[in-house]
C-alpha cells in the first residue's frame, strides 16, 4: 500500500459518486467507497500494525484521502438532492386551494358573545357578575323594588305569572331581582352586574321578544353620585359602540330609581335609546336594610338584544331567537 | 298626550322665535319624551276659504254618488264643484280649496273637467287638508261661525305645531295642557300663567235644589254641579272643536265637547250625566251583588262589588273613572245636566280598568293621580262654559269629601348636591322648586303643589332640581374602583364548556323555555321530569308550560334548520329548566319600609322552586360537512356519549358510565354518566319516536348535562411523571357481549395495580359467534423511580387478567 494505491481509491471514489443517478445509487456508491470494507477504511485500520514513524506519514496520507472523499460525497449528495427537491416540486404539486377544513362551523350565540364582552369589561372594573333565577318572587321583581300592587309601573310591563296566582310567582320581567337579592345578603360596597335571561308578555315581532336578556348593573357604596353612574356609562358606552360615541341621559321615571333617566347614545348619525338609570331609590335601599345616611347607589340597565341589534345592524328579533345556524355562524366565537 | 303649541302658549309665554325643534329639545331636557313633531299646514297653500252650500245637483248613472255642488265663496260668481261626499246639504258651511291651493302630498287644486262639468274647486275633508284620518266626509262649520268667502286656514287655526309626548306614569299632571305649558315654560324660562288661577274667582252657590253627592269609597273629594235650561242644540265653537281635532279626540256635542275639553286643558276627567234619568242622590260606592251594566259604548258588563260606582238611588250609572253607562248619558235631547268632578283613589281606578280590560282618557289620567284641588275648578270650568256656550244656568253646586294634599317635605340643600355630583347652591335649588310649584320656607320644608303627588321624599326633589337644570350638567366621573372580581368557577366553566363545544363545531342555540304537556308526554318524560309550572297568561294557549328538559326545544330547533335546508350540523344550549319539585306556597311579602328578618328572607328564597342549569346538545347527520374528499361517517351514539365525557373531562372530574333507559334516549343506546354515584348527564341515540317526531335524521344523536349537578372542580395536585420507559402489555379477553366494557376494564385496572399508567381499548371484535365478542386492551405499565423488569411486567399483567376472569367471566385469548 502506498500513497498512489490511495490516491486511486481517491479518484475512484470521486468518479463513482459523480456517476451515481440518484440519491439511491449514491447510496451503493458510498457504501462501496466509504463503507467497512471500503480499501481506505481496511487501510485505515491496519495502520496499528506500522511503526510509529510509518503510522505517522502514512496516517497523515489516510486522513487525507477520506477528507477528500467525505467532500466529494457531500458535493454529489448536494447535487443529487437538489435534482430530487426539483423532481419532487413537479411532480408531487397539489392544488392547496382545495378546500380543506371538513368540520362543522361552530360559534356561539351572538347573545352569550356580548354577554361575555359585557362581563368582561366589568370585570375588569371590579363589578363581580351576579345571577339569580328566572322563575321569580313577586315581591323580589316588584315590591322590594317600590313597584306595589296596582301601581301603574306594573301595568307598563305585562308579566307573565305563574299558577296558581296567589303564589305571586313571575318570569322575572327585568334582572332586578338580582340586586336586590344581592343587597338582601351582602353589605356594601356592592359592585355587580346581573346579565341575564327576561319575560315580558310582547309578541315576536321585528323588535320584540317575550324572551330577551337585559344586563344590568349596580353600584351601593360611600359617596356615589350620579356623575359616577353618568362616568360609567360613558365607559361602557365607548366599551360598546366605539371610543367616539356620546351619550345622553334624559329625564324618566322608573320605580326604582330616583332620580331617573334614560340613556341615549348618538350612533351612526342619531340618537337611539339604549336604556335605563338612575340613582338607587332610597326607598329601595331601604328595604334591603342599606343605611341611606351613609350609602347612595347607582343602577342601570339595558338589552342585550337591543345592543347587539344596534352594533350589529340586525334588523329582526327573529333571527336571534330562531337559532338559526346561517345567522348564528356569521358571529363566530365573536373574536 | 298631545299638545298643540297655539294652544300652549295661551299659557307659557313661548316666543315666535322659538323653534319647534327647540321646544322639542326643551321638552326632552326635561323628562318629556316628544315622539312625534307633527307640523300642520306647512303642505297646505291656499286659497283655502269658508264656503256656502247654495244648490246641489245629483249626478246619476255612476258607480259612486257625485254631486255637483253650487258654491257661494264671497266672490262675485258662485262657484260649480263636482264633490264625491254626501254629508252636507244646501246652506251648510263648508271648506273649499280653490285654483291654485296645493293640498297636502303636493296635491294642485285647478279647475278640470270631470263627469262632464267643469269643476272649479274642491271641497275638503280632514283627511285632504292633513287635519286628522276624518274622511268619511267633508268637513262641516258650524253655522253662521264664519263669514264666507274669509280664509279657512287662518279660521280652522291650521297652521300649528303639535308635539305628540309620551309622559311617564309619575307625571300624571302632565296628562293636560296646564301641566305641559308649566313645564315649557320652566324649561324655557318663560313666563306661565296657571289657567286655575282665574277660575278661583269663580263662584257657584248651593241652593240644595240640585243633585246631592255622596262619598261611601274610592274617592278623597266629589263634586257635583247641577245645570238647566241647556240649549241642547247649541254648536260647539269652532276653536273649541279644533283644538280637540288637534288632540287626536272628535267632537261629539257641545256638553260632551265642554268635558273633554276640560279634561285636556286642566287634566281633570268630567262626566256629565242627564239629571232626569238620576233618582234620587249620586253615590260613589260599591253594589253589593254582582250585576249586568251597559257602558256607553254599548257594552254589556259584569259587575261586582270588587268594581267601584257612580249609583243613583236605582243602582249602577257609570263605572267609576273609567266610563258613563249607557242609559245616564246626555242625549240631544238633554236640558238638565249633573256634572260630576271626583278626585277618585288612582288604585281604585287601575282596578277598574284593569278588570273591565277598558282604558279610557279618563282612567288613565284619575289612575295616575289627579290634582285633588281640580275637582272643584274643572267642574267650575264646565259650568261657566256650558252656561257661555249652551245657554245654560247654574242651579246647585254641593260637594262631598275634601282634597287631600300631599305632606310637607324637609330637605337639606346640601343632599342634592350629594347625589347630583356637582355644586348647586340653595338658591338655585330654591328657585327651580318655585317654578314647579313648590312653596319652600326657610328651613327648607317644601309643601309640594297640589298636582305633583309624587314628591315625597329629599330624593324626588333632587330629580325636579337636576332635570330643570338639564342632565347634561352632571359631571362625568369613574366611581371608586373595588379591590378586585373575577368570574365565578361555575361561570367560567360554563365558558369553557360552551367555547370548547363552539370549537369543535357546534352552534349555539336560544329557546324559548315554553313547552306543553303534549311535547312533555311525547318525549315519555314521566316523574319528575314530566312536573312543570304553568303560566297564568301564556303567550299561546300551544305553549302554557315551563320546560322540565332542553332537548325537546333543540329538537325543534334542528328541525327547524333542516327545514331551511341544513343536513349536516350540531347545536348545543345551555339554559335553565324548570320542574315542580314542589307546590308553591302562597306568597310571602313582608313590609317595605325596613329589612325583612334574616328567617323571612331565607323563606321568600326558598319559596322560589330551584332551576338547574342544563346544556343539551343534538347531533344530526354526518359528523363532517360533506367534502371533495368523499362523505363522512354519521353521528351515532357514541359521539353523544363522548362528548359528554369530554365536557366532564374538561371539567377534570371524575366519572362513571352505566347504561340506561333514560327519555327520550332510545332505550338500548344511552349511557347515564355518574359522579359519586349521582347521575349528572346522559348521552346516546334519540328514541326513534322522537327522531320521527321531530322529522330528524334516523339516528340522531343527543346528550344533556346538568350543570347545576356538577361539583367544583379539584384543585390538581401536580405529581411529577418522572422520565423511565414505559412497559407496553397487550391482553385479547373473550367475554359475554351482556358485559359491560366498563366492567372488563374496571376489572383490569383493578387487577394490574399501582403500576398500570393507562389502558386503551383497540379492537373489539364481534363475529365470535356464540354471545361472544373479543376486547384487546393496550396496557401500558411504568414505575416513577425504575425500569421494570421482565417479571414485574408479567406479573402484572396476569394480575390484571386473573382480575377480569374473576370478575367479568373472562377467558384469555391467545394467538
Amino acid at each position: 500500500m502506498d500513497s498512489k494505491e490511495v490516491a486511486g481509491w481517491v479518484k475512484d471514489a470521486q468518479a463513482a459518486f459523480l456517476s451515481a443517478g440518484d440519491l439511491d445509487e449514491l447510496k451503493s456508491a458510498r457504501l462501496a467507497h466509504m463503507g467497512d470494507k471500503a480499501p481506505i477504511s481496511l487501510a485505515s485500520r491496519s495502520l496499528g500494525s506500522l511503526s510509529p514513524d510509518e503510522k505517522a506519514s502514512f496516517g497523515k496520507v489516510i486522513g487525507d484521502a477520506k477528507a477528500q472523499i467525505a467532500s466529494a460525497l457531500d458535493s454529489a449528495t448536494k447535487k443529487l438532492e437538489n435534482i430530487r427537491d426539483q423532481k419532487v416540486l413537479l411532480e408531487e404539486v397539489v392544488d392547496i386551494t382545495l378546500p380543506a377544513s371538513r368540520m362543522h362551523r361552530g360559534g356561539l350565540h351572538p347573545i352569550s358573545i356580548i354577554k361575555n364582552e359585557i362581563s368582561d369589561f366589568f370585570i375588569e372594573q371590579g363589578f363581580s357578575v351576579a345571577e339569580g333565577p328566572e322563575m321569580e318572587s313577586g315581591w323580589l321583581n316588584f315590591d322590594a323594588l317600590n313597584i306595589p300592587a296596582d301601581h301603574p309601573a306594573r301595568t307598563m310591563q305585562d308579566t307573565f305569572f305563574i299558577e296558581p296566582l296567589e303564589s305571586g310567582m313571575v318570569l322575572r320581567t327585568q334582572t332586578s331581582p338580582v340586586q336586590i337579592r344581592t343587597m338582601l345578603t351582602q353589605e356594601p360596597p356592592i359592585y355587580i352586574i346581573s346579565p341575564g335571561r327576561t319575560f315580558r308578555a310582547d309578541e315576536l315581532d321585528a323588535t320584540h321578544s317575550p324572551v330577551f336578556h337585559q344586563v344590568e348593573g349596580l353600584v351601593v357604596d360611600r359617596g356615589i353620585t350620579m356623575a359616577h353612574l353618568k362616568g360609567t356609562l360613558d365607559n361602557f358606552a365607548q366599551h360598546m359602540f366605539g371610543a367616539d360615541v356620546t351619550t345622553r341621559l334624559r329625564p324618566s321615571f322608573f320605580p326604582f330609581t330616583e332620580p331617573s333617566a334614560e340613556v341615549d347614545i348618538f350612533f351612526n348619525g342619531r340618537w337611539i335609546e339604549w336604556g335605563g338609570c338612575g340613582m338607587v331609590n332610597p326607598k329601595v335601599l331601604q328595604t334591603c336594610g342599606i343605611d341611606t345616611d351613609i350609602f347612595t347607589g347607582f343602577a342601570f340597565g339595558m338589552g342585550l338584544e337591543r345592543t347587539l341589534m344596534v352594533r350589529h345592524g340586525i334588523t329582526d328579533m327573529h333571527d336571534i331567537v330562531e337559532g338559526d345556524l346561517r345567522f348564528t355562524r356569521q358571529f363566530g366565537m365573536g373574536l | 298626550m298631545r299638545a298643540p303649541l297655539s294652544w300652549l302658549r295661551e299659557f307659557a309665554a313661548i316666543p315666535e322665535s322659538v323653534s319647534a325643534e327647540a321646544i322639542s329639545d326643551a321638552f326632552i331636557r326635561v323628562g318629556f319624551e316628544v315622539e312625534e313633531i307633527i307640523t300642520q299646514g306647512a303642505d297646505l297653500t291656499g286659497p283655502l276659504v269658508v264656503a256656502k252650500v247654495l244648490a246641489i245637483e245629483e249626478l246619476a248613472g255612476n258607480k259612486k254618488p257625485i254631486r255637483y255642488v253650487e258654491l257661494d265663496c264671497g266672490e262675485k260668481q258662485s262657484r260649480f264643484v263636482i264633490c264625491g261626499a254626501t254629508n252636507f246639504a244646501v246652506g251648510d258651511l263648508v271648506v273649499a280649496a280653490l285654483p291654485g291651493a296645493v293640498l297636502p302630498g303636493n296635491f294642485a287644486i285647478s279647475a278640470r273637467e270631470t263627469y262632464g262639468k267643469t269643476s272649479n274647486g274642491m271641497i275638503c275633508s280632514s283627511r285632504e287638508l292633513g287635519l286628522g284620518e276624518d274622511h268619511s266626509g267633508i268637513i262641516l262649520l258650524p253655522a253662521n261661525s264664519l263669514d264666507v268667502g274669509s280664509d279657512a286656514i287662518a279660521a280652522l287655526e291650521i297652521n300649528d305645531v303639535i308635539f305628540d309626548i309620551a309622559v311617564n306614569p309619575d307625571r300624571g299632571y302632565a296628562l293636560s295642557i296646564r301641566g305641559l305649558a308649566r313645564e315649557i315654560a320652566g324649561a324655557l324660562n318663560v313666563k306661565f300663567v296657571d289657567p286655575v288661577d282665574a277660575l278661583k274667582k269663580l263662584e257657584f252657590k248651593k241652593s240644595g235644589n240640585g243633585v246631592t253627592p255622596i262619598l261611601e269609597d274610592g274617592a278623597s273629594v266629589f263634586y257635583l254641579r247641577t245645570l238647566s235650561n241647556y240649549k241642547a242644540d247649541a254648536l260647539t265653537p269652532l276653536w273649541m272643536s279644533r283644538r280637540i281635532e288637534k288632540m287626536g279626540m272628535r267632537s261629539i256635542s257641545l256638553a260632551v265637547d265642554i268635558t273633554n275639553y276640560v279634561m285636556l286643558e286642566l287634566g281633570q276627567p268630567l262626566h256629565a250625566f242627564d239629571r232626569s234619568k238620576i233618582k234620587g242622590n249620586l253615590r260613589i260606592g260599591r253594589v253589593k251583588k254582582d250585576q249586568k251594566f251597559t257602558t256607553l259604548d254599548g257594552q254589556e258588563r259584569n259587575i261586582s262589588p270588587q268594581d267601584l260606582m257612580v249609583m243613583d238611588d236605582n243602582g249602577p250609572l257609570a263605572l267609576a273613572g273609567t266610563m258613563g253607562g249607557l242609559e245616564s248619558e246626555i242625549t240631544s235631547s238633554t236640558t238638565e245636566l249633573a256634572l260630576e268632578a271626583v278626585r277618585f283613589d288612582p288604585i281604585a281606578i287601575a282596578k277598574n280598568s284593569r278588570r273591565h280590560k277598558l282604558s279610557t282618557e279618563a282612567s288613565r289620567r284619575l289612575e295616575r293621580h289627579v290634582d285633588p284641588s281640580l275637582a272643584e275648578y274643572a267642574s267650575a270650568r264646565f259650568a261657566q262654559l256650558l252656561i257661555d256656550l249652551g245657554g245654560a244656568t247654574h242651579v246647585d253646586t254641593q260637594h262631598a269629601g275634601e282634597p287631600r294634599f300631599a305632606p310637607v317635605v324637609k330637605l337639606d340643600p346640601a343632599y342634592v348636591s350629594q347625589v347630583l355630583g356637582y355644586s348647586i347652591t340653595p338658591e338655585k335649588i330654591r328657585e327651580i322648586l318655585s317654578v314647579i310649584g313648590c312653596d319652600v320656607d326657610n328651613e327648607f320644608n317644601i309643601d309640594p303643589p297640589s298636582w305633583r303627588w309624587d314628591l315625597t321624599q329629599p330624593a324626588d326633589f333632587v330629580e325636579e332640581v337636576a332635570r330643570m337644570i338639564g342632565y347634561d350638567a352632571i359631571p362625568s366621573l369613574l366611581p371608586p374602583r373595588p379591590k378586585h372580581a373575577s368570574l365565578t368557577w361555575s361561570q367560567k366553566r360554563i365558558r369553557v364548556i360552551s367555547s370548547a363545544l363552539a370549537a369543535r363545531g357546534l352552534s349555539e342555540v336560544q329557546t324559548f323555555p315554553f313547552t306543553s304537556d303534549a311535547i312533555i308526554e311525547s318525549m315519555g318524560y314521566v316523574n319528575e321530569r314530566a312536573k312543570t309550572y304553568r303560566i297564568a297568561n301564556p303567550m299561546s294557549e300551544d305553549f302554557p308550560v315551563l320546560r322540565t328538559h332542553l332537548l325537546p326545544g333543540l329538537a325543534a330547533v334542528a328541525s327547524r334548520n333542516i327545514g331551511r335546508g341544513a343536513k349536516d350540523f350540531a347545536i348545543f344550549e345551555v339554559g335553565s329548566i324548570f320542574r315542580n319539585s314542589k307546590d308553591l306556597v302562597t306568597a310571602i311579602s313582608p313590609d317595605l319600609d325596613q329589612k325583612p328578618s334574616k328567617a323571612k328572607i331565607e323563606e321568600i328564597f326558598d319559596s322560589v322552586p330551584v332551576q338547574h342549569l342544563h346544556l343539551g346538545a343534538i347531533l344530526v347527520g354526518k359528523v363532517e360537512d360533506t367534502s371533495w374528499r368523499g362523505s363522512s361517517r354519521s353521528y351515532e351514539w357514541s359521539d353523544a356519549i363522548a362528548m359528554a365525557q369530554e365536557v366532564l373531562q374538561l371539567c377534570n372530574l371524575k366519572f362513571t358510565v352505566t347504561r340506561s333507559d333514560f327519555a327520550p334516549w332510545h332505550p338500548g343506546r344511552c349511557a347515564e354518566l355518574q359522579i359519586d354515584g349521582k347521575p349528572v348527564a346522559h348521552a346516546g341515540e334519540l328514541h326513534p319516536r322522537v327522531v320521527e317526531q321531530f322529522s330528524l335524521p334516523s339516528r340522531s344523536v343527543a346528550f344533556v348535562i346538568n350543570l347545576s349537578a356538577l361539583p367544583q372542580s379539584p384543585r390538581v395536585r401536580g405529581e411529577g411523571v418522572g422520565a423511565m420507559p414505559p412497559a407496553l402489555q397487550d391482553v385479547a379477553l373473550i367475554v359475554d357481549e351482556k358485559v359491560s366494557a366498563a366492567s372488563v376494564e374496571s376489572a383490569l385496572r383493578k387487577g394490574a395495580g399501582d403500576l398500570l399508567e393507562s389502558i386503551v381499548l383497540f379492537d373489539r371484535y364481534d363475529k365470535m359467534g356464540d354471545g361472544k365478542v373479543s376486547l384487546a386492551y393496550s396496557l401500558t405499565f411504568r414505575a416513577p423511580d425504575r425500569t421494570l423488569t421482565g417479571a414485574e411486567i408479567t406479573q402484572a399483567r396476569e394480575a390484571a387478567v386473573a382480575q377480569a376472569v374473576k370478575d367479568c367471566g373472562a377467558i384469555l385469548r391467545t394467538a
